[in-house]
């Protein structure tokens, strides 16, 4: 009987400490340098917005990332639904979910919202704060005002109607205006106990070493609550020391391996988690006078000429090919008719009614970057594009400059002098969203140094495309027009559109539950460590 | 003495002053701008004209150069650009780390250097001078960074007895002089060890072949003293040249490596430069290379200070 009662006990401790039952430490190594900025808006690029934005914060708007097998789209996040005033299509109107509190026990209302505008566009508050205004400002250009109706609804003007704003806001992480009183309002104090509404909360960190945050077990929403114990952040930048980091055990996770580890990872029965996700590869083509892309034949041949699947054996299978400027089974994919195939025989015909041929080949010089984010392995890479055209009789150039150079060449545009005469620039883009994904690189307002339409490209059909984005607030609707601009983007090979980045991830066999979503944000809650 | 002291220390202000402009000009003729690290790539022309206003970056060169100075003689290093935390407090950090590591590199270089110096210049022209050279030689000529490389795939990888990256478990947070910690420095220092060891070894070698051939070691001998004996007094006549060696040695490794420190993310100076050259951090740069530069300067001080104490006819020099 005693040891019936033993066992009882002891079954019954058991199944009630099972909820609670440690579920492990995951560690993982990032590619940043240092620790992102912890107060609501990250620096260090999507990678941070991915480890200190979407753990710690949540915006307005946010992304499903639920699911790896189809694109992430938006859903309510600290608003519960937004709509824009039938007569007035600056006018929006954001309910405010109820009952939601900051880490600090604070309760969000459509005030602390407010605050949180003003934090970033009202140079003059005090609560404004230079750091994340620099990260934030950028990624809500519609906004032009906003005020507290009642606690629980917030209103928003924009400059203009403007279809994209909940994609805008989606960038905009909330944070606790209380706790930033409990800091002595000062930035740098609350960096270091930052307050926001997330799965995650900062238990510590320490700069450029590590950054510890575990499970926020009173979120709103009961299905991002984390399963894990802790998560620790380690900056490792180095992709070798990365990789090794993970081989010896030091951590579980890494982003990014480096791409000749991946083969040697994987037979060591490393998991190697890769997804397509919004990222392209490309040879930003310039509009300027005198660039041979100008001819759409060109463009064209030189589409036709790059061997997608040779490449991809070169990158070990860590790419996806291009078919659009969009990843394939993309939501604003739609049916382009020109196909992204390897066809020497049509580049060549296009290029010969263009004028070019054996007598007369074409020749031009393309700007590109040894190393940087998102370019991949551009070295190789573009020498193999270079082979690619030479077989259809364009002949490349290659001026290489340094990311950061890059960069500012890219602000400055193909007229400018830095450009040094090239009519094309790899580069590798961020398309989340329609500003990033479409807007911003042909958009004729957006010529630099107004914007980041490096090859001046304008077009009066794009244009009305692009403002129909803009005035389109059915969702449904919208994406109609976006699949419109996608099949203009390919069907006219406005880019030299080469590959996708697969989002290349190593974990430890010990990491389960992980779903990659197809986006730059990835939800760490549902994951669990094997003992 | 008084009057060399002061004329030296007064020589070092020209050449302090020669470092900084260096180290200003060198950081801004560099390609890249400073505030990619801190703006998003699309970020407005509007935007990066105020940023480049707040930091004063729109301002001449001399004057940029000016107020960083007067900042500095205050011992205000500025602000990170990347990180917005003060330089002086991440240096800081990253000084005592490198210390560290620079001191154990030191010390095992020194205590193999000097072993394989002495074993072959006493058994000069044996199989035993060609193997303790021979390692020397490697020493000196392998480069660092691929060793370290090896040996984390040998040591951490492979065998898996040491960790392969970071100062400390999960990611450092706080040193502390334990087994957990100090094991994360062992590989980096290992690594880092190789060169004084080669160049210790190699002068160590030639000192006690030197030395050997002196009458006094003869003399020795007639008086009946044992090999043992006379490796003693070998010893004893080597070990200031060698310690002299050693501490220049302490000092080129003080710098920290940027190769090492970055195979390892050791979070040391060298590393902390690499980041800050890759983020175009110009405060953070400007201010470890002066700090370092400034580090040799009152290194070559002291070391012509002690010289004239121990040789007065360094002063006539």
């Amino acid at each position: 009987m005693r040891r019936a009662l033993q066992t009882l006990t002891a079954m019954t401790v058991l199944t009630l400490a099972s909820p609670v039952l440690a579920q492990g430490t995951l560690r993982i190594g990032m590619t940043a340098s240092d620790i992102p900025l912890t107060t609501g808006q990250p620096d260090q690029g999507g990678e941070g917005q991915r480890f200190m934005g979407f753990t710690l914060y949540d915006a307005l708007v946010a992304w499903d990332l639920t699911r790896s097998d189809k694109p992430s789209g938006l859903i309510p996040g600290l608003a519960t639904g937004w709509s824009v005033d039938a007569n007035d299509k600056t006018k929006w109107t954001f309910r405010i979910r109820e009952g939601v509190k900051f880490h600090d026990g604070s309760t969000l209302t459509a005030d602390a919202v407010v605050w949180n505008f003003d934090k970033l566009l009202k140079s003059d508050a005090p609560q404004f704060d230079q750091r994340q205004a620099s990260q934030g400002r950028s990624r809500i250009p519609a906004v032009a005002s906003y005020r507290a109706v009642d606690p629980l609804t917030l209103e928003i003007i924009t400059r203009a109607p403007d279809a994209t704003l909940p994609y805008q806001l989606a960038w905009i992480g909330i944070s606790s205006p209380a706790q930033w009183e409990k800091k002595g309002r000062n930035w740098q104090e609350v960096a270091k106990e930052p307050s926001g509404t997330g799965p995650w909360k900062l238990a510590g960190f320490t700069p450029r070493e590590r950054a510890e945050l575990v499970p926020n077990k009173d979120h709103w929403d009961k299905t991002r609550i984390p399963k894990l114990d802790k998560l620790i952040l380690i900056p490792l930048p180095e992709p070798n020391a990365r990789t090794a980091a993970l081989r010896s055990g030091q951590v579980d996770w890494i982003e990014a391996p480096a791409p000749d580890a991946v083969p040697t990872l994987k037979s060591n029965g490393f998991q190697i988690v890769t997804n397509v996700y919004p990222h392209n590869w490309t040879w930003h083509f310039s509009s300027a006078e005198g660039s041979p892309w100008n001819d759409v034949r060109v463009r064209k041949a030189a589409n036709l000429a790059v061997d997608r699947e040779g490449l991809k054996e070169l990158l070990g299978g860590l790419m996806v090919p291009a078919e659009g400027f969009m990843p394939p089974g993309h939501q604003w994919f739609g049916k382009p008719t020109f196909k992204l195939k390897r066809d020497l025989a049509e580049a060549k015909k296009l290029l010969a009614e263009a004028g070019y041929g054996p007598n007369k080949p074409l020749q031009t010089k393309i700007l590109i970057s040894p190393s940087g984010s998102g370019q991949m392995q551009p070295l190789p890479m573009n020498e193999f594009i270079q082979q690619n055209l030479a077989e259809a009789g364009i002949k490349i150039d290659f001026e290489v400059v340094e990311w950061n150079t890059l960069i500012n060449i890219w602000r400055a545009g193909a007229k400018h002098e830095s450009s040094r005469g090239a009519t094309g620039m790899n580069y590798s883009y961020f398309i989340q969203d329609p500003f990033t994904g479409f807007i911003r690189h042909l958009q004729c307002n957006l010529q630099p140094p107004a914007g980041t339409n490096w090859g001046h490209y304008c077009d009066k059909e794009m244009e009305s495309l692009f403002d129909q984005i803009r005035t389109t607030f059915d969702a449904e609707a919208q994406n109609k027009v976006l699949e419109k601009v996608h099949e203009k983007y390919v069907n006219e090979a406005l880019f030299l559109m080469v590959t996708h980045d697969v989002n290349a991830r190593a974990m430890s066999p010990k990491v389960k539950g992980f779903v990659q979503a197809q986006n730059w944000f990835q939800n760490f809650s549902s994951i669990s460590m094997a003992p | 003495m008084l009057s060399y002291i002061l004329k030296r220390l007064a020589l070092t202000i020209p050449v302090a002053f020669g470092v900084s402009i260096v180290c200003f000009m060198l950081v801004h003729i560099a390609p890249g701008d400073p505030l990619t690290s801190v703006l998003p790539p699309d970020a407005s022309a509007q935007l990066q004209a105020e940023m480049r206003k707040l930091y004063g970056f729109d301002r001449p060169l001399p004057v940029q150069y000016g107020l960083w100075v007067l900042k500095t003689l205050q011992g205000d290093l500025g602000v990170s650009i990347a990180t917005g935390r003060p330089v002086a407090s991440e240096l800081g950090k990253a000084l005592g780390n490198t210390l560290m590591l620079a001191v154990l590199a030191t010390m095992i270089g020194f205590l193999f250097g000097s072993l394989f110096g002495f074993v072959a210049g006493y058994f000069r022209d044996s199989w035993i001078d060609r193997l303790a050279s021979f390692v020397s030689i490697i020493g000196v000529s392998v480069p660092h960074y691929w060793l370290g490389m090896v040996l984390v795939i040998i040591f951490s990888v492979q065998l898996n007895w040491l960790p392969a990256t970071g100062a400390g478990p999960g990611g450092s947070a706080e040193w502390a002089w334990d087994w957990v910690h100090v094991r994360h420095l062992i590989l980096p220092a290992v690594t880092m060890s190789v060169i004084p060891m080669g160049i210790i070894a190699r002068t160590v070698r030639a000192l006690v072949a030197e030395i050997l051939s002196q009458e006094f070691v003869s003399g020795l001998r007639a008086k009946g003293l044992l090999d043992f004996g006379v490796f003693r007094h070998v010893v004893k006549n080597a070990a200031p040249t060698a310690l002299a060696v050693m501490g220049l040695q302490l000092g080129y490794l003080l710098g920290g490596s940027i190769l090492i420190e970055t195979v390892f993310s050791w979070p040391g100076t060298g590393f902390l430069l690499g980041q800050a050259i890759f983020q175009r951090d110009l405060p953070l740069l400007q201010g470890t290379i002066l700090v370092l530069a400034m580090f040799f300067v009152a290194l070559n001080l002291i070391v012509d200070i002690v010289q004239s104490m121990l040789d007065p006819r360094v002063q006539r020099a």
